[in-house]
């Protein structure tokens, strides 16, 4: 929900009940900024739930099940490649932003395709990860490196997915005029939550695919 | 106060685009309430649907104490009562103890830091939305294939074996999990909206240490709801993901860690504790002032001890599992910090008591339920602290004692708190005086049930009975006590009739009040009652703690107290400045979005519990659908042209 009061720019109120001004505020931040970071601290715990577990789980792979261990499934070099892929798309956003801010709507509108079309190009490796896992005798149930892998990417993949949806309705909202350069804020906001999930992949990466285990 | 920036660089054309679900325009009438952002209106809602809850819950709570009642009971079936209890515990924590806190949160924080809304109305709108949707959501199962019945902790892997091999067949669980995630969202909505009202929107010269102790209060709540909703919604998507798609993160056969469930749902459960009380704490320092005619001893003292009981904890979970095995050192070290805990619930008690000690103190109702809330918290402080003790605890661990324990901190605490928050601000929000002699008929009849519902209960607690099991054999001692608590449930239900009767009898012919009855410290009352939908006619400017008292007395050289000529600052409540045209006020429009979105979720939690992909997929498109027209439309429509300053 965060994200539809973002997106919705700066109408919100404001002390003294005049239409927005950020400054107007007592800490300086804007209302919509402010409330996209609280909303990420809270995510950041989300995730954090997730990861803990990886760990706790992690080497149990096949102690207890059968089934393909991680070390024989993780094509690092191929999802080092999505990865970074992703990790750009943080670039072109932090493009898209600079572009808004300067009046470049057109340089805006490139650039936020180009992060939500590098974000699809993550998601869609994932996919292909995941069914090529499947189809090596990886489920949600064969052990539990198919247990915590599936569900934690999974999640993340699908924060991925909203972010793309997200852009795209920044985007659309640029096209139809409907975003001057004063609103900038809602293309930083929406930056805000993409970085996040950028950051997230790091982890999620280092301790999946970088820290061997076995 | 108008408008006179300058208008958004794009005042939009008349909107083309959402002919379907246009703007609602009405502010009064029945409808309006669907379609409201006004945070007073929110806050009654709130307040009303949790109330029905809390009946609901309450009747949960009499059929278990029928059953109890005399050994070998047969009113209810063991399923019935282990869903009786689990519902009774999840109704009263998510649907009372959460809502109440949102509902009085609502209506005075942006009234106490001179606001005139919070920072989100319309994200406002969806917190209160989520939870009526959500708890409907919930109370569903009883029709739809069985209602939850593992406990309100839900334990994996009682919940998270497969759904058709599982220790709890039937959607009950799936219902429970998916509905505490729903509920989950609507809190993280509200508490990220509080924070930012508090941190952003107060009035010029309200600093944090000249905010009132309860906007302190719902300060802390926020963070940790924040903080805290997250990990239980992980664990609960994991046990959901164990039941229905074969995962085994509880399932030790296979590698899991039962034991993790407990860590993930303690670091979110223990802080709900908190979550739930510290409201009631808030309501507690701001009743007692009042009523004693004294600031309340020791102002930064208060608040500080609030953020340390909001750090703490976080650091305490895991007293909820001193039986499951942990080992010796992880024991001890939770242990300590648990009694830790204590240092500052202690300091706010004594500060309480000096607060009132030598006040020129009125027995009115609010204040009985503060004094009862003193009280009766202490007692279950003190249980808390027998419960830090590692071999003490080990002997109480599911017996009656923790029952005891928790009711006389939640109940006596909490519900106390929030009846006495209910009398003293119902002028506030309705401009009529609740009875005082049917209050006092609530409060005593409410002391004297409570006492004798949970009381007895330690006793039975220490005699071994367990927690959670719907029937007990005779000759094990405990037939009287458990009468006793019997009757005493049926004491509290009728102080709960009462105070609905007060209720009825106040709305048909209440007494009128002015707008600040009780002579409060407080800016909520320096405006009328029932407030304007703007609140602040004129912005206050704060000078400091209590503001709105010292603009109506000042201490004369021996320190007594003299009354301000009237005329002066404090006749701006009844008539707003010469000139002052409330539609000059720009406030936020009531919209159809956030109550869409809301619609989305039980969609989409219908979806998961039947497994139709079809309906997920329909819930995911009303949430787009709500979500883009909430992002397109504004949240106040512009002025109509002509009155927009040029």
């Amino acid at each position: 929900m965060a994200q539809a009061v973002v997106t919705t720019g700066s109408s919100e109120l404001a002390p003294g009940g005049h239409a927005d001004h950020s400054h107007d505020t007592n800490t300086g931040v804007s209302n919509p900024k402010l409330a996209i970071w609280l909303f990420l601290s809270s995510e950041a715990l989300f995730f954090g739930a997730f990861i803990s577990t990886y760990f706790l789980y992690r080497g149990r792979d096949t102690q207890f099940l059968k089934g393909p261990t991680p070390d024989k499934l993780l094509n690092i070099p191929f999802t080092s490649v999505t990865s970074f892929v992703l990790l750009m798309s943080s670039l072109t956003m932090v493009l898209a932003l600079a572009a808004i801010q300067r009046g470049d709507h057109r340089r805006l509108r490139i650039w936020l395709l180009a992060t939500a079309l590098f974000g699809a190009t993550f998601v869609g490796g994932q996919v292909y990860e995941f069914t090529e896992f499947y189809r090596q005798g990886l489920h949600l149930g064969t052990n539990m490196f198919g247990t915590t892998f599936f569900v934690l990417t999974g999640l993340h993949g699908a924060h991925v997915t909203v972010g793309i949806v997200w852009l795209l309705l920044v985007w659309s909202r640029s096209m139809q005029g409907r975003l001057p350069s004063e609103k900038s804020e809602a293309v930083e906001i929406a930056g805000l939550y993409w970085h996040f999930v950028d950051i997230v992949w790091i982890f999620i990466f280092t301790a999946i695919y970088l820290i061997p285990t076995h | 106060m108008t408008t006179v920036e300058d208008p958004p660089a794009v005042i939009q054309a008349p909107e083309r685009r959402i002919r379907i679900l246009e703007r609602p325009r009405a502010t009064t009438g029945k409808f309006s309430w669907v379609t409201t952002v006004d945070h007073k209106k929110i806050a009654i809602m709130y307040a009303t649907l949790a109330l029905c809850f809390f009946v609901v819950g309450g009747i949960e709570a009499l059929f278990i104490r029928l059953q109890l009642a005399q050994p070998d009971g047969t009113i209810l079936s063991a399923a019935r009562y282990n869903e009786f209890f689990t519902m009774h515990g999840t109704t009263m924590v998510f649907l009372l103890g959460m809502p109440i806190a949102a509902a009085f949160g609502n209506f005075l924080v942006p009234l106490m830091i001179g606001a005139r809304d919070v920072a989100f109305p319309r994200l406002n709108m969806l917190g209160f939305w989520v939870f009526a949707l959500g708890g409907l959501f919930l109370y569903s199962s009883f029709a739809l294939g069985g209602a939850p019945d593992g406990g309100w902790f839900g334990y994996a892997p009682l919940t998270s074996t497969p759904l058709a091999a599982g220790y709890l067949p039937g959607r009950g669980t799936d219902f429970w999990t998916v509905g505490i995630i729903m509920l989950g969202i609507g809190s993280v909505a509200t508490a990220v909206n509080f924070l930012v009202t508090i941190l952003n929107m107060r009035a010029p010269g309200m600093t944090m240490m000249r905010m009132p102790v309860f906007v302190w209060m719902m300060l802390v709540v926020a963070f940790l709801t924040l903080f805290a909703m997250p990990p239980v919604t992980a664990a609960l998507i994991m046990v959901f993901m164990d039941r229905n798609f074969h995962t085994n993160f509880f399932n030790a056969a296979a590698g899991g860690d039962p034991l993790m469930y407990q860590n993930l749902f303690w670091i979110f459960g223990h802080p709900e504790v908190y979550i739930l009380i510290l409201p009631g704490m808030g309501i507690v320092s701001e009743i007692l002032p009042v009523f004693s005619r004294k600031p309340l001893f020791g102002y930064s003292i208060v608040v500080f001890s609030g953020i340390a009981i909001g750090f703490l904890g976080w650091g305490v979970w895991a007293h909820h599992m001193f039986t499951s095995g942990l080992g010796p050192v992880a024991v001890s070290a939770f242990g300590l910090s648990t009694m830790l805990i204590a240092i500052p619930t202690g300091v706010k008690i004594f500060n309480w008591l000096a607060t009132v000690w030598g006040g020129a103190v009125r027995l009115r109702t609010p204040m009985l339920f503060a004094l009862g809330f003193i009280a009766q918290f202490t007692v279950g402080g003190l249980s808390g602290v027998m419960h830090s003790i590692v071999p003490s605890d080990t002997q109480q661990t599911d017996t009656y004692f923790v029952v005891a324990h928790f009711h006389y901190v939640l109940f006596g605490g909490l519900v106390f708190a929030v009846f006495g928050g209910f009398y003293y601000w119902w002028p506030k929000v309705f401009g009529t005086m609740l009875n005082e002699r049917m209050g006092k008929l609530n409060f005593w009849l409410m002391v004297i049930g409570f006492n004798l519902t949970f009381f007895p209960m330690h006793f039975l607690g220490f005699e071994g009975q367990p927690r959670r099991t719907y029937t007990y054999p005779s000759g094990m001692g405990w037939d009287t006590m458990n009468l006793l608590a019997t009757i005493g449930a049926f004491i509290i239900a009728t102080s709960v009739a009462v105070f609905i009767v007060n209720v009825i009898f106040t709305a048909r012919r209440g007494e009128r009040v002015s707008h600040d009855p009780w002579d409060g410290r407080t800016l909520e009352w320096s405006i009328p009652s029932p407030p304007p939908e703007y609140n602040f006619a004129v912005v206050p400017i704060v000078t400091g703690i209590d503001d709105y008292w010292h603009r109506k007395y000042t201490e004369d050289d021996e320190g007594r107290l003299v009354k301000l000529p009237a005329g002066g600052a404090v006749d701006d409540a009844e008539h707003a400045p010469a000139g002052f045209d409330p539609h000059s006020i720009h406030m936020p429009s009531p919209s159809y979005w956030p109550l869409i979105f809301a619609i989305a979720l039980p969609i989409m939690g219908y979806g998961f519990v039947f497994k139709n992909w079809y309906l997920l997929a329909a819930g995911v498109v009303v949430a787009f659908f709500g979500l883009n027209g909430w992002a397109i439309e504004p949240s106040a429509e512009p002025e109509p042209s002509g009155t927009e300053a040029h």
